[in-house]
C-alpha cells in the first residue's frame, strides 16, 4: 500500500512537474518577448523595459522557470499588471466561488448518477432503464451552457425562485449556496448522464462476471448479489471517470459562470485574456492544472482502497 | 426417498430445445455424475437444479430436492434454498470468488444470509469450514493471493458452509493441475461421506467419473443416452454413444516407425530468469527462474513429449525454441543453426519450425480468410510461392489435413473447434517445417474430435517424416503420441525418456506423483456381447 | 439496423446536407444586416425568425453547421492520426520506457482539459477557430491513444499473434495487418462519440469567443449573442441550442447503434 502511494507520488509530482514546464514554455518562451505582447504594438519603450524589469526578463529563461516555480511553492503568484495587485489576492477572492461550484456539482452528479445507474442496470430492459438510458441520452447531448441559460429563463426569469446571476458573498452561506445551486445543476446533470450510463454498463458487465453467479448459488438475491458484490466492483471504472470529471467540471464552470455573471476564475482568466495579463493566466491555468492532477492522484488513492488487488502491487 | 429427483426435464431458450426429457434420481451419500461433450446440456442441468437458469430459458418437468419442486418454487424460496439445502461449485475458480472480499468473508456471507447469528460467529464458522476443506491460509486473505487450488477450496468452503443435503459441482477440477485436482476429488469424496450429502458431478472427464463416481448419466445433445450405477455401466455399456465416448477417451493411435536419423535439435544448459517483484521498497529485484540448465536434444524425425504442470516452465521452453525470447544461458540449435544470432532471431532456422496452439478460438485472426491465414508461414520465405504455385500450396494443406480446398475463402467462425485445429496444422505444414511444436494442442478439444486429431498427426507422420515437441498435461495423450518423453519441475527436466518406459517404471518421484494422480479409465471390457 | 441506428442517420444527415447545401445557397445572406427586420419570430418570411441584426437565423445554422462539423472532424482526425499510432506503439513495447512514456504523457495531456488549452491558445495566439480545432484535437489524442493500447493489448496475448511472431513479423507489421484491423470497430465507434463531444466543445469554446470569430458564423456564438435577449425573443437561444442538442444527439445515436450493429461488445470510453 506504502509503495503504491509512494508510486503514485512520485507521478504527481513528476506530472506537476512537467506541467509547469509547458504552462511557462506557451506563456513565456513562445510569445517571445512576453513584455512587449502584453503591452500590444502601441505600447511606449519605457514602459516595455519597466514590464520587462518587473517580470525578470532581462534573466534567462532557467531562472526565471525556477523563480516562478519557488515562488509558486511560497504561495507567490506574481503582480498582476493590469490589477497592480499579487494574483495570489486575485485568485484567492475568485478560487471561493469556483472551486464551491465545482464541488457543489461533483456532488449533486455523483448523487443522481448513482441511482440512476444502479436502478437502471438492476432493471435492464424495463420500462425504469429505458426510461433513464433516454434521458441520459439526452443528457449527454445538451450543452452545459445553453442548458444554464434555459435554466435562467425558467427558474429566474419566469418562476423568480433564483437570482439569474451574480454572487452575494459567503456572508451569509445560504444565500450563497442559493447563488450556485442553478449553476451546479446546469453543470451537473450533463455529468450525471454521462456517470449513470458508465455506472450502468460497469454494474451489468459486473453482473455477467462468475463472482456473481458464486454470490446467487450461495443464496443471495438478484439485489443483494448486486448491492453486496456488483457495486463495488464496479466502482473502480466509476471513479476512474468521476476523477476526469472534476476537470470538466472545474473548466465547465468557468464557462457557466459567464452565463451567471459570477465572480470566479473564470471571469478572471477571460478578463485577462482579453487585458494579454500573462501573469494572471499562467498561474490561474497552473492552479486548474495542479488541481486536476492532485484529483487524480485523490483517485488512484481511493483505487487502493476499493481493489486489494492494487494495494499488494508495486 | 431419493433427495434428488429430475422427471422428464425440458429446456428450451427462445427456439432451441437445449434439454430433452432429462431424468435422474439421487440418494443421499451417493456421487452421481453427469457426462458429455460440450452441448451435451449437462451444464444445463445443473443450473437448472439451482434454479439459475439464464434469462429467456423455459423449463418443464419435475425436479424434486427433497420432495420440493424447484421449477415451482418461487423466486425468494429458492434464495432459501441456495446455500442452505444446496451448494454449488464451478469449474473456474480464478473468476469464482470477489476479488474486493476477503475469502472469509466470502465464506461467513453464506451463513450470515440464512441464518440469524452474529458477525463474530459467522466468521468464526467459516474459519472453522475453511480449515476443514483443507486450506491452510487465514481468512482474512484475499483471492488474488491464492492459488487456483487454494481458491477452489475456498468455492467448496462457501458452498457447504451450511451443510447442504445437495453439492453441485460443474467440471470443478477442469481448470486444475493434476495433482491438485486429484487432492480436490479426494476432498469432495470426503466431504460427501462425512456430510452425508449427495455429490451432482459434472465433468467431461471420463477418467474422473469411472474414478469417483457411483453412478454415471451421459448425455449427448440434450438427452440423457444412458444412466446406470459406475460398475455396471462399465461393464455393460447399452448406447453406442457411451461406448464412442469411452473409446475415444482412451485414444490410441499407431505412429510409425523411426526413420529419420541425426540430430535435430539440441537445447544446452538453457537458462531464463524473469524479474520478479521487488521484496522491499528500494531492495534489488529478485529473479525467477522459469528455465534452469535445461538440456536436451531431438533427433529428426523423433515425436517428444513434455509434460509438467503449469508454471513448470513449459511455455518459456517453447518460446525459447521458436525464437520468440531470448536465453539468458546456454544454446539452442537447430540442426547445428543457433535460433538466435547475435540478439535476433535466425530467420534461416525460423522457417523449419512451426507451432499449434491449444485455444482453436484464440489462434486465427477473425478478420482474415482462411488462404490468408494458412499463407502466413511464407512471411518466413525468401521466395514466397504466387499465383497457382501458392493456390496449389493452399489447396495441398487443406487436403493434408482433411478440409476441402474450397474452404480456402472462408472465414474461420465458419468452423467448428476440431476443423480450426486442422485449420491450425494447416498453417504449420505450409512451409513443410522439419520440426512442429504442438503446444496443448489438443486440449480444449472434445474426446471424439481429440481422437481424429490425434489420428490426423499420426497419419501425417506416416506420409513424410516429421518430428514434433508435443506439450501437453494429459499424460494419457502424451504417452500415445510420442517416442520420447521429457517430464518437467520447476524449470527442470526431472526425468526423460523411452515413453513406454517413463509410464510404466517412473524413477523421479515427481513422475511418479504425476502418473499417480492422474485419474486412469477403466480397461473397455470387450465382453458385452456375451452378456 | 437497431431504432437508434435510423434516428442516429437520420439526424446526422440532416446537419450534413445543411451544411453542404450551405456552400451553395442559404435563405439569406448572413453578412446583410437588416436592423429593422430584427427579432422576429419563427414561421415568418425568416423560417426560424431573425436575430438582433436582423439576420436570417436559419443560414446562420447552416453556416454554422459548417463549422460545427469542420472544427468537431479535423480535431478527431488530429486525435486519430497520433493517438492510434501512439497506443499501437506503447502496446507493441508493452511494459517498456516508450509505453511509460506514451502513457504518462497522455496522463499530463488528460491534466489540461480542451478549455485550458484553448486559453492557454488563445492567451499567446489570439482567438480563431483554427485555434479551438488545435485545442480540441490536443485533447483527443490521448483519448485515441489510450483506447487503442487498452484494445491492443489483449490482442497482443492472442495464439494468432504469436503465430505471426514465429511467421517472422516484426510488430509494426503485426500492429498494422492483425490490431488494427482487430480494432476498427472500436475506433469508428469512438471516433463517432469523440466527434459529437467536439461539437459541444467547439460550441462551448465560440461561445466564451475563444473560438472561431464574426463573422464565421457558429451556434457558440450565437448562443452567446442571445444570451441578453433570451427573456425577448428565445427562439434567438432556443433555435441554436436545439441544433447543437440534436446533432451530438444523432451523432451518439449513430455511435451506439454503430456499436450494436457492428458489435455489441465494444466498450466506449466517455468523459
Amino acid at each position: 500500500m506504502i509503495r503504491y502511494a509512494l508510486g503514485r507520488l512520485t507521478s504527481l509530482i513528476i506530472s506537476l512537474f512537467v506541467a509547469s514546464l509547458v504552462i511557462f514554455a506557451v506563456i513565456e518562451v513562445i510569445p517571445g518577448d512576453p513584455a512587449a505582447f502584453m503591452l500590444g504594438v502601441n505600447a511606449r519603450p519605457d514602459t516595455i523595459a519597466a514590464l520587462r524589469a518587473e517580470m525578470g526578463l532581462d534573466q534567462s529563461v532557467v531562472t526565471r522557470y525556477f523563480d516562478w516555480v519557488t515562488g509558486l511553492l511560497r504561495g507567490d503568484f506574481g503582480q498582476s499588471w493590469t490589477y497592480k495587485t499579487p494574483v495570489a489576492d486575485l485568485i484567492a477572492d475568485r478560487i471561493w466561488v469556483s472551486l464551491p461550484l465545482a464541488i457543489y456539482a461533483l456532488i449533486l452528479s455523483t448523487l443522481i448518477a448513482f441511482p440512476a445507474g444502479i436502478y437502471a442496470a438492476s432493471r435492464r430492459g424495463g420500462p425504469g432503464d429505458i426510461t433513464i438510458m433516454g434521458a441520459t441520452q439526452l443528457g449527454v447531448a445538451i450543452p452545459n451552457f445553453w442548458f444554464a441559460m434555459i435554466l435562467v429563463l425558467i427558474f429566474a426569469i419566469n418562476l423568480r425562485w433564483f437570482s439569474a446571476g451574480g454572487f452575494p458573498g459567503w456572508g451569509d452561506p445560504l444565500q450563497a449556496i442559493k447563488a450556485l445551486t442553478l449553476p451546479a445543476i446546469a453543470l451537473a446533470l450533463p455529468q450525471a448522464a454521462i456517470l449513470a450510463r458508465v455506472m450502468r454498463s460497469s454494474l451489468l458487465d459486473m453482473l455477467g462476471e462468475d463472482f456473481i453467479r458464486t454470490a446467487r448459488a450461495k443464496g443471495l438475491t438478484r439485489r443483494q448479489a448486486l448491492w453486496r458484490h456488483a457495486v463495488r466492483n464496479a466502482l473502480i471504472p466509476v471513479l476512474t471517470i468521476i476523477g476526469l470529471q472534476f476537470s470538466f467540471l472545474l473548466a465547465g464552470g468557468i464557462i457557466i459562470e459567464q452565463v451567471f455573471f459570477l465572480p470566479g476564475l473564470g471571469r478572471l482568466i477571460f478578463q485577462s485574456i482579453s487585458a494579454r495579463d500573462l501573469i494572471v493566466v499562467e498561474s490561474v491555468v497552473m492552479l486548474l492544472v495542479f488541481t486536476v492532477i492532485v484529483v487524480n492522484f485523490a483517485v488512484d488513492l481511493a483505487y487502493a482502497a476499493v481493489d486489494p488487488r492494487l494495494r499488494a502491487r508495486t | 426417498m431419493s433427495i434428488l429427483a429430475i422427471n422428464g426435464l425440458s429446456l428450451r431458450i427462445g427456439q432451441t430445445e437445449i434439454l430433452h426429457d432429462v431424468n435422474l434420481s439421487m440418494q443421499h451419500g451417493e456421487i452421481v455424475a453427469i457426462t458429455g461433450e460440450s452441448g451435451s446440456g449437462k451444464s444445463m442441468t445443473a443450473l437448472s437444479v439451482m434454479g439459475l437458469l439464464p434469462r429467456g430459458a423455459v423449463a418443464q418437468g419435475q425436479i424434486l430436492l427433497d420432495g420440493v419442486d424447484i421449477l415451482q418454487t418461487a423466486e425468494p424460496d429458492l434464495c432459501q434454498m441456495r446455500g442452505n439445502a444446496m451448494g454449488m461449485v464451478f469449474q473456474e475458480p480464478m473468476t469464482a470468488l470477489n476479488p474486493v472480499q476477503t475469502i472469509g468473508a466470502q465464506v461467513a456471507e453464506t451463513i450470515l444470509i440464512h441464518e440469524k447469528t452474529t458477525k463474530v460467529e459467522a466468521h468464526q464458522r467459516a474459519a472453522a469450514m475453511l480449515e476443514r476443506v483443507g486450506l491452510k491460509v487465514a481468512p482474512t486473505r484475499y483471492p488474488h493471493e491464492l492459488s487456483g487450488g487454494q481458491r477452489q477450496r475456498v468455492v467448496i468452503a462457501m458452498a457447504i458452509a451450511l451443510r447442504p443435503k445437495l453439492l453441485i459441482a460443474d467440471e470443478p477440477t477442469t481448470a486444475l493441475d493434476v495433482t491438485t485436482q486429484a487432492r480436490i476429488l479426494d476432498l469432495l469424496q470426503d466431504l460427501v461421506r462425512e456430510f452425508d450429502m449427495g455429490l451432482l458431478l459434472i465433468t467431461h472427464d471420463l477418467a474422473v467419473v469411472a474414478d469417483v463416481a457411483d453412478h454415471i448419466v451421459v448425455m449427448q445433445k440434450g438427452r440423457v443416452v444412458e444412466a446406470a450405477p459406475t460398475a455396471q455401466l462399465l461393464a455393460n455399456m447399452q448406447h453406442p454413444y457411451t461406448r464412442a465416448l469411452f473409446e475415444a477417451s482412451g485414444h490410441a493411435v499407431q505412429l510409425p516407425e523411426l526413420g529419420g536419423v541425426g540430430q535435430l535439435l539440441s537445447v544446452r544448459n538453457v537458462v531464463r530468469d524473469y524479474p520478479a517483484r521487488r521484496k522491499a521498497l528500494l531492495g534489488p529485484r529478485p529473479m525467477v527462474r522459469a528455465l534452469d540448465d535445461v538440456s536436451f536434444q531431438m533427433d529428426h524425425g523423433e515425436r517428444v513429449g513434455l509434460v509438467g504442470e503449469s508454471g513448470c516452465g513449459k511455455s518459456t521452453l517453447t518460446r525459447a525454441i521458436l525464437g520468440l525470447e531470448e536465453v539468458q544461458g546456454g544454446d539452442i540449435r537447430l540442426d547445428g543453426e543457433p535460433v538466435f544470432t547475435h540478439h535476433r532471431p535466425n530467420l534461416a532456422v525460423r522457417r523449419r519450425m512451426q507451432v499449434v496452439f491449444q485455444d482453436p478460438y484464440s489462434s486465427f485472426n477473425p478478420r482474415h480468410r482462411v488462404d490468408r491465414l494458412i499463407t502466413e508461414p511464407f512471411h518466413l520465405l525468401d521466395d514466397p510461392p504466387q499465383g497457382k504455385a501458392r493456390a496449389a500450396a493452399i489447396a495441398k494443406a487443406l487436403g493434408d489435413v482433411g478440409l476441402s480446398p474450397g474452404d480456402a475463402g472462408k472465414y474461420i467462425h465458419e468452423f467448428s473447434g476440431g476443423q480450426r485445429q486442422r485449420i491450425a496444422i494447416a498453417r504449420a505444414l505450409i512451409i513443410e517445417p522439419e520440426l512442429i511444436i504442438f503446444d496443448e494442442a489438443v486440449s480444449a478439444l472434445d474426446v471424439s474430435v481429440r481422437a481424429q486429431v490425434l489420428d490426423l498427426i499420426a497419419d501425417l507422420c506416416r506420409k513424410r517424416p516429421l518430428a514434433y515437441l508435443f506439450i501437453s498435461h494429459d499424460l494419457s495423450v502424451v504417452r500415445t503420441v510420442t517416442d520420447r518423453v521429457m517430464v518437467m519441475q520447476a524449470g527442470k527436466i526431472v526425468e526423460q525418456g523411452d515413453t513406454e518406459q517413463v509410464f510404466t517404471n517412473p524413477q523421479h518421484p515427481y513422475t511418479q506423483t504425476l502418473i499417480a494422480a492422474a485419474p486412469k479409465l477403466p480397461e473397455l471390457s470387450h465382453a458385452v456381447e456375451t452378456v | 439496423m437497431s431504432r437508434n441506428l435510423i434516428i442516429g442517420i437520420a439526424l446526422t444527415a440532416i446537419f450534413l446536407v445543411l451544411a453542404a447545401v450551405s456552400f451553395l445557397w442559404t435563405p439569406y445572406d448572413i453578412e446583410a444586416l437588416d436592423i429593422p427586420n430584427k427579432l422576429q419570430g419563427p414561421g415568418g418570411a425568416n423560417l426560424l425568425g431573425t436575430d438582433h441584426f436582423g439576420r436570417d437565423i436559419l443560414s446562420m445554422i447552416m453556416m454554422g453547421a459548417r463549422t460545427s462539423i469542420a472544427v468537431a472532424l479535423v480535431a478527431v482526425g488530429i486525435g486519430m492520426a497520433i493517438g492510434i499510432p501512439l497506443g499501437l506503439l506503447a502496446a507493441a513495447r508493452r511494459g517498456s520506457l516508450l509505453d511509460e512514456l506514451i502513457m504518462r504523457g497522455n496522463d499530463l495531456v488528460f491534466a489540461f482539459p480542451s478549455l485550458v488549452i484553448a486559453i492557454l491558445i488563445t492567451a499567446v495566439f489570439g482567438a480563431s477557430a483554427v485555434n479551438a480545432i488545435i485545442a480540441i484535437g490536443i485533447f483527443n489524442i490521448p483519448v485515441f491513444a489510450r483506447l487503442t493500447r487498452g484494445a491492443a493489448l489483449p490482442l497482443w496475448e492472442r495464439d494468432f499473434i504469436l503465430a505471426a511472431r514465429v511467421c517472422g513479423k516484426s510488430a509494426a507489421r503485426i500492429s498494422v495487418e492483425h490490431i488494427l484491423p482487430n480494432i476498427t470497430n472500436l475506433m469508428i465507434v469512438q471516433g463517432t462519440i469523440q466527434f459529437s463531444l467536439g461539437i459541444l466543445a467547439e460550441a462551448a469554446l465560440s461561445y466564451i469567443g475563444l473560438g472561431a470569430q464574426p463573422p464565421t458564423a457558429s451556434w457558440g456564438r450565437m448562443l452567446a449573442d442571445a444570451q441578453t435577449l433570451v427573456s425577448i425573443a428565445p427562439h434567438t437561444a432556443l433555435v441554436p441550442g436545439f441544433a447543437i442538442l440534436l446533432m451530438v444527439l444523432g451523432l451518439n445515436l449513430l455511435g451506439d447503434g454503430l456499436r450494436d450493429w457492428l458489435d455489441p461488445r465494444i466498450r466506449v470510453a466517455r468523459v
